[in-house]
């Protein structure tokens, strides 16, 4: 085995001791500044389980009732608070089903450890029981992985894999761990990685990129800036503000980057992308400077990419290099995490306004407001919609809880409608798309950030791919309130069927079980809710209760989002209807 | 032709050269890269370099210049890469092997010595001589190695194999000049808080 990249010589910050592979990895967690684990246990990970009885002061494990749960519960922990979400399963079987939740993080940008046992090194590659080759099977999806085979390693490897799960594009690393590594006895002592020599993860601004980024931003007539995911991260919101206010620049927001900037604030535009608001999707269509911070082109976002922003000079802030001008051509990349460019330029950008510019957006609001926003928000009659009950969720909490919503209608639905208002508090499967992810992502931040009220928006769908992470809920009185928008369809397919296979409604009707019994049967408080006159005292209730609660709202079971753009349509050409 | 972007959308051959730790597991991490865009390896060559514990990696790959230019970036993704470069054969000096199975026979009853003027025409050599066969060593490219090959046919070649392409730059810089700036490069962008 090759000796890992030496880390330079920086003070030794833990003494040296004997102890086992098992007892190292959990006072390697404890030198990072873990608090928390989500896990599984099982025959090969059964050292480190037995060491961390020894340790039950000073980390909390979660006892989760799927691997998958620990890996979104994880996610949950890690968006809210910044900091690695750590995972520990069994080999084999526990493994494998992290993968869903490895390939969420990674795609995601979300720091994760995961740590497995493997069966001893002597029977590696033998089919032993449980064995499974789980280097190779997350080796596509894991920001880097490692299998220790040498207990010596194993401090190093844990170093490592902290400082590659937070820096740069944060991402989900995997640390396999023989059986025989986590038992044998060594002397171990602990140094925090600070640097490997093949990975630069901030790259240094240039000063001459940033000079012509902010003369293109100075002549702009028409700029416009699309906010990623990566202001999070870098925690770049008060210079995205600042950017914003001191040159009169609109923003608009992706997905994930949905609480980076304030909902309510005059130069906010909305939401981007196929279910995105009106204005800001064609406006990108129609602006000369676009500046794209922290954020990747994702086809969701950029619909057909021959007629998107063509016209426009396009400015890149980016850390990852490799998505720069990968989906589209820029004029200015800056190759950087977002806080350091957006420092760097912001003293080199004029006072502006662009009245006229904001004015238009303006308009599309208005459009949109009439066509769609009007009759989403205030029905005339039927049953309730996604839409009023997100408002209202978004009403009552004042724009101020963490909004974790799974995948379909509902979360398209919570996007366009919850008014954030505080950053890191949007908590969604963006790039995979994952079913099943908002029950134990909701479970997680909620663990995560305990003073914060957490509501989890989720689908019939959806919720039923991960419910038995209500055990876990009920099991650690976790409080988060669970908003279960039953439409009795699996929501977002159904959208499409009606508009593009001529309601062939093929699998995608659900009959669905008592929500409430089932909730109740896990010892969580529960009520469902049918009708308007009593959605918002239903609410109220569920928000004001002390612990865990799940209302199940019915709505109208062939509500469609709108706008909407067709895969691989032009943004230009977004549905209003 | 040129595409939106543009890029030629011509195909051509491109070497990709790579430098990384020389560690288990690496290969197949770049080779996945390949693998999940659907782009077939013509060849690959993997040793350890003249740095040691650095391994160089020189990968031929026939694509569109925009694909090999993103290729590179993705490889340069992994933790444990030390650089990837993006070289067109003229950028490059490059060789490959071929080692070519002839029986003894035809080479003893050789008169005219053709066999040894096919050889020396090509300047390939004779590596071993056993009871039963000879074994020719060629290096050239490939084109050359495959002229051999369809000349020695007519004496029987039970066996031909031909290594992947390794390649150095035309480039001045040394790996090891090259590390040095890698080292203070990772040093430097660390975050300040
Ligand atoms: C694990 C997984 N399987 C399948 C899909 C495809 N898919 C996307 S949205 C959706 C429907 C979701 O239905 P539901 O959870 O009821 O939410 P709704 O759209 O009704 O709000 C499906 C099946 C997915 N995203 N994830």
């Amino acid at each position: 085995m090759q000796a890992l990249t030496k880390a330079p010589a920086s003070k030794t910050t833990s003494e040296a001791k004997i102890v086992t592979g098992a007892e190292a990895v959990l006072l390697s967690l404890l030198e990072e500044g873990v608090d928390t684990i989500f896990g599984y246990p099982g025959g090969a990970i059964m050292p480190i389980y037995d060491a961390l009885y020894g340790y039950q002061d000073r980390l909390r494990h979660i006892l989760v009732r799927h691997e998958q749960g620990a890996t979104h519960a994880a996610q949950g922990y890690a968006r809210v608070t910044g900091r690695p979400g750590v995972v520990f399963a069994t080999s084999g079987p526990g493994a494998t089903n992290l993968i869903t939740g490895i390939a969420d993080a990674q795609i995601d940008s979300t720091p994760m450890v995961c740590i497995t046992g493997q069966v001893s090194s002597a029977l590696l590659g033998t089919d032993a029981f449980q064995e499974t080759d789980v280097l190779g099977i997350s080796m596509p999806v894991t920001k880097w992985n490692y299998q220790v085979t040498d207990v010596k390693e194993l401090p190093e490897v844990m170093a490592k894999a902290f400082f590659i799960a937070k820096s740069g594009r944060p991402g989900p690393v995997l640390i396999d761990i023989t059986k025989d590594v986590q038992n044998a006895k060594f002397e171990y002592t602990y140094k925090k990685c600070e640097k490997i020599r093949s990975y630069a993860p901030y790259p240094r601004v240039n000063a001459e990129d940033i000079e012509a980024a902010a003369k293109l931003i100075n002549a702009a007539k028409k700029p416009y800036i699309l906010a990623g995911h990566g202001i999070l991260i870098s925690g770049a919101q008060k210079e995205l503000l600042s950017l914003a206010e001191k040159a009169g620049i609109p923003v608009a927001s992706t997905l994930l980057g949905l609480s980076a900037f304030p909902c309510d604030h005059p130069l906010y535009v909305g939401y981007l992308g196929m279910h995105g608001n009106y204005g800001p999707n064609v406006k990108t269509n129609e602006c000369d400077v676009l500046i794209a911070i922290g954020m990747r082109f994702d086809d969701r976002v950029t619909g057909d990419l021959k007629t998107y922003a063509r016209q426009a000079k396009v400015i890149h802030i980016e850390i990852d290099a490799s998505e720069i001008d990968k989906n589209v051509k820029t004029t200015v990349a800056l190759h950087a995490d977002a806080k350091d460019a957006l420092t760097a330029i912001l003293p080199k950008v004029n006072k502006n306004t662009h009245a006229e510019w904001l004015a238009e957006f303006r308009a599309c609001d208005q459009i949109e407001y009439d066509k769609v926003i009007q009759k989403a928000l205030n029905p005339p009659s039927g049953g309730l919609l996604m839409s009023e009950v997100v408002n209202y969720i978004s009403e009552l909490t004042k724009g101020e809880a963490i909004v974790v919503t799974d995948v379909g209608q509902h979360q398209m639905a919570t996007s366009r409608y919850y008014k954030y208002k505080t950053t890191d508090s949007n908590v969604t499967s963006g790039g995979l798309g994952t079913m099943g992810f908002a029950l134990p992502a909701a479970m997680g931040s909620k663990i995560g950030k305990p003073e914060k009220q957490v509501v989890a928006i989720i689908g019939d769908g959806g919720f039923q791919m991960t419910l038995q992470e209500l055990g876990t809920i009920a099991q650690f009185k976790i409080a988060t309130k669970i908003v279960i928008l039953n439409n009795s369809f699996l929501g977002m397919v159904r959208q499409w069927q009606q508009l593009f296979h001529e309601k062939r409604y093929s699998c995608t009707e659900m009959i669905n079980p008592d929500f409430v019994a089932i909730t109740k049967g896990f010892g969580i408080q529960a009520s469902k809710v049918t009708d308007r006159e009593n959605i918002t005292q239903a609410l109220q209730t569920m928000l004001d209760h002390d612990g865990p609660y799940l209302l199940e709202v019915v709505v109208e079971k062939e509500e469609n989002v709108f706008p909407m753009v067709p895969a691989g349509a032009s943004i230009s050409n977004i549905r209003l209807e | 032709m040129e595409n939106q972007n543009g890029y030629s959308t011509d195909v051509k051959l491109f070497i990709i050269s790579v430098l990384t730790e020389n560690k288990s597991g690496l290969l197949n991490a770049i080779t996945i890269i390949f693998t999940r865009r659907k782009i077939n390896i013509e060849s690959i060559n993997v040793s350890e370099s003249e740095v040691s514990g650095v391994s160089r990696y020189t990968i031929v790959v026939k694509i569109t210049r925009e694909k090999a230019e993103k290729l590179v970036k993705q490889i340069r993704k992994l933790i444990e890469v030390l650089g990837a470069f993006l070289y067109e054969e003229e950028d490059t000096h490059f060789q490959e092997l071929a080692l070519y199975k002839v029986p003894l026979e035809p080479f003893l009853n050789d008169s005219n010595n053709r066999i040894e003027k096919l050889i020396r025409d090509n300047f390939a050599r004779i590596l071993v001589i056993e009871r039963e066969y000879i074994i020719i060593e060629k290096t050239g490219r490939k084109s050359e190695t495959t002229k051999l090959f369809e000349e020695l046919k007519q004496f029987g070649v039970s066996e031909f194999v031909r290594s992947g392409r390794i390649s150095i730059s035309k480039s001045k810089r040394r790996t090891e000049t090259f590390l040095k700036e890698l080292e203070e490069l990772s040093a430097s962008s660390m975050r300040k808080n």
